[in-house]
């Protein structure tokens, strides 16, 4: 028998306190709603728009927005920005979602383990937690980046390995605190193993604070991303994401602003959208937070 | 305090021992590992590779050559820069100047501004203000800080021209003034996210104080609601910030590289891009561990600081 099986019938969970307490809060509604629409743009946009996001017009280029079909204008070779900005929110959106599954889960692992057999494995395991965190996030990405070859899965990997810590330390307080409860002793007790305490009795009571902690992780790998494709290290052109858009943007900041201003707007959007949803989900969870 | 210097003290020797061993990883991670350096120069020959490799002890188990290595680097030896054949903690001693000036002076800004906010946020709470901090500094949160200096130098160079859009000074000029111009835009570009974390920061702190007990008692001795303020309320949530700003300093390195690289700033952070561009890898692995150590000090200063003023802290 599992602490599950003595559950009391399940509440709907639309029903439930936090999720009307979500629905509640104003901030969360307004990022759901800019997340729907951006994912929304980005999904189905691409096959309404004349142009593909590839096609070079050389005559056309560096067309401030709004001139003829370009709605938002051209870049230097003349490639239209809807398009590439609608084709860069699939990757960059979907290489900050996978950062954060796969960061989520090695510091969910590495916190629980650490959390819960305490001692020489906590010491050790948190000490590199935090080793990690000494490093300038950005010098270790591109760092990283340099010495592989920059496909999106690789970037997705890096950026994840290199964000895994603030989970780790998030679930690892969790752990610590939850460890001596009663229904832990029970477990043990009736000779469960260790990796079932752990994943199966102990991490559904903290689902709380590592979807607060996942969400704010979206917008931490897309900002990075950015950073890193902005400087060249990290997706590749012709393969267009929001960050390496910017890329070469800089020197033309004087004839064609748009080319600046409208993918940074764009990034600026999806990255509040998570910071508003998990600043939500924070208050809906009641997950208690660092003053910072 | 002696007790607790000491753990402090190993805790980061612990800690610059690990973070040397993630290094020495990234440093195998290079196409050639330490060898990168020389299978770029022309006319190189497998049998010259192996003679070098041999040389430099590459065949020995890496626990070995990781302590061999280690040593090296203890000993101030960090290798020699393959672009301009100079050691790389001179090359990196030469940046080091420019971004210290920047992170300096943002963290100014920050705190400065940051405070402001936050404890007028505190003390007008649920006011208009209140809110609009709130959400602002989520926002600011979200803005990426290169893009915030692309727009800084669109308006305030290109469109005003009230400032520079780049570099530390104006060649041939250099006085005290050029500087503070040019470092404006880049301090402020930096400070965004800090501002945003400060202000955050200090409303919960404010908060957290305004309503103890001490606080009430100078209120009812008749103390000024602007002293109460400044004296017990600010003196006693600045404490932690101390800690906090040690915290923070990864991010902010992390910050001066991306907003030196769009004001040509001639900093760290340039050197590290610039490098990467030259394949000059001793240099980058050298700022790697350089900016893990600066980081693993300045937590380490920012505590016993902060254990000095607070004797909660050390005895905890």
């Amino acid at each position: 028998m599992t602490a599950a099986d003595i559950q009391t019938t399940p509440q709907r969970w639309w029903h439930s306190r936090g999720f009307r307490r979500f629905a509640q809060h104003r901030l969360a509604m307004v990022g759901m709603a800019m997340l729907f629409l951006l994912t929304l743009a980005c999904i189905v946009g691409p096959y309404l728009l004349p142009y593909d996001e590839l096609y070079i017009d050389l005559r056309a280029r560096f067309s401030p927005p709004m001139t003829d079909d370009h709605y938002l204008g051209t870049d230097p070779l003349g490639r239209d920005i809807a398009a590439r900005l609608l084709m860069a929110g699939r990757i960059s959106l979907l290489v900050g979602f996978f950062a954060m599954v796969l960061s989520t889960a090695i510091g969910t692992v590495i916190g629980v383990v650490a959390g819960y057999y305490g001692g020489k494995v906590n010491s050790v395991l948190m000490r590199f937690v935090d080793a990690f965190l000494a490093f300038p996030s950005i010098f270790l990405l591109l760092a990283l980046a340099a010495f592989i070859n920059p496909s999106p899965v690789m970037i997705t990997i890096i950026i994840a390995v290199t964000g895994w810590m603030e989970v780790a330390r998030i679930v690892e307080a969790e752990v610590k605190s939850l460890r001596e409860r009663d229904f832990v002793l029970a477990g043990r007790m009736l000779g469960l193993r260790n990796t079932h305490i752990m994943f199966r009795e102990l991490l559904p009571n903290m689902v709380g604070p590592i979807i607060v902690a996942a969400t704010l992780t979206v917008a931490r790998a897309i900002l990075l991303e950015a950073y890193i494709s902005f400087l060249g290290y990290g997706i590749q052109p012709p393969l267009p994401s929001w960050g390496n858009m910017l890329n070469g943007a800089q020197q033309y900041l004087a004839t064609a602003p748009w080319l600046a201003i409208i993918p940074g707007i764009t990034i600026t959007i999806a990255v509040t959208s998570f910071n508003f949803i998990g600043d939500g989900l924070r208050d809906a969870l009641d997950v208690r937070t660092d003053p910072a | 305090m002696a007790g607790y210097l000491i753990r402090r003290l190993w805790q980061s020797i612990v800690l610059l021992i690990i973070v040397s061993m993630i290094g020495f990883g990234v440093l195998h991670l290079t196409p050639g590992g330490p060898l990168s350096q020389y299978a770029l120069t022309p006319g190189m020959t497998q049998d010259a590779m192996d003679r070098i490799s041999e040389q430099m002890g590459l065949n020995r188990p890496l626990p070995i050559q990781y302590l061999d290595w280690a040593w090296r680097m203890l000993q101030g030896d960090w290798g020699t820069s393959y672009r301009d054949q100079q050691p790389v903690l001179t090359v990196i001693g030469r940046h080091l100047f420019a971004t210290m000036l920047l992170m300096v002076s943002s963290t100014v800004i920050s705190i400065a501004l940051g405070t402001w906010i936050g404890i007028r946020g505190a003390t007008h709470r649920y006011s208009t203000f209140d809110y609009a901090a709130t959400v602002g500094a989520m926002i600011a949160l979200s803005i990426p800080t290169f893009w915030f200096g692309l727009v800084g130098i669109y308006i305030f160079s290109l469109e005003l021209g009230w400032l520079p859009a780049g570099n530390m000074y104006t060649i041939g000029d250099g006085s005290v003034l050029d500087y503070l111009h040019h470092l404006i835009l880049p301090s402020i570009v930096l400070a965004l996210v800090n501002i945003a974390i400060w202000s955050r920061y200090m409303r919960t702190a404010t908060l957290d104080v305004i309503n103890q007990d001490f606080v009430k008692t100078a209120r009812a001795k008749g103390v000024s609601e602007r002293r109460v303020l400044m004296k017990h309320v600010v003196g006693n949530a600045l404490l932690p910030m101390i800690t906090l700003a040690g915290m923070q300093l990864p991010n902010l390195l992390s910050g001066a590289l991306v907003t030196e690289t769009v004001f040509t700033w001639p900093g760290m952070g340039r050197l590290f891009l610039d490098s990467l561009g030259y394949n000059d890898y001793p240099v980058v692995m050298g700022l790697l561990m350089f900016s893990a150590v600066l980081v693993i000090l300045g937590n380490l200063i920012a505590d016993i600081v902060a254990a000095s003023i607070d004797p909660r802290i050390r005895l905890a």
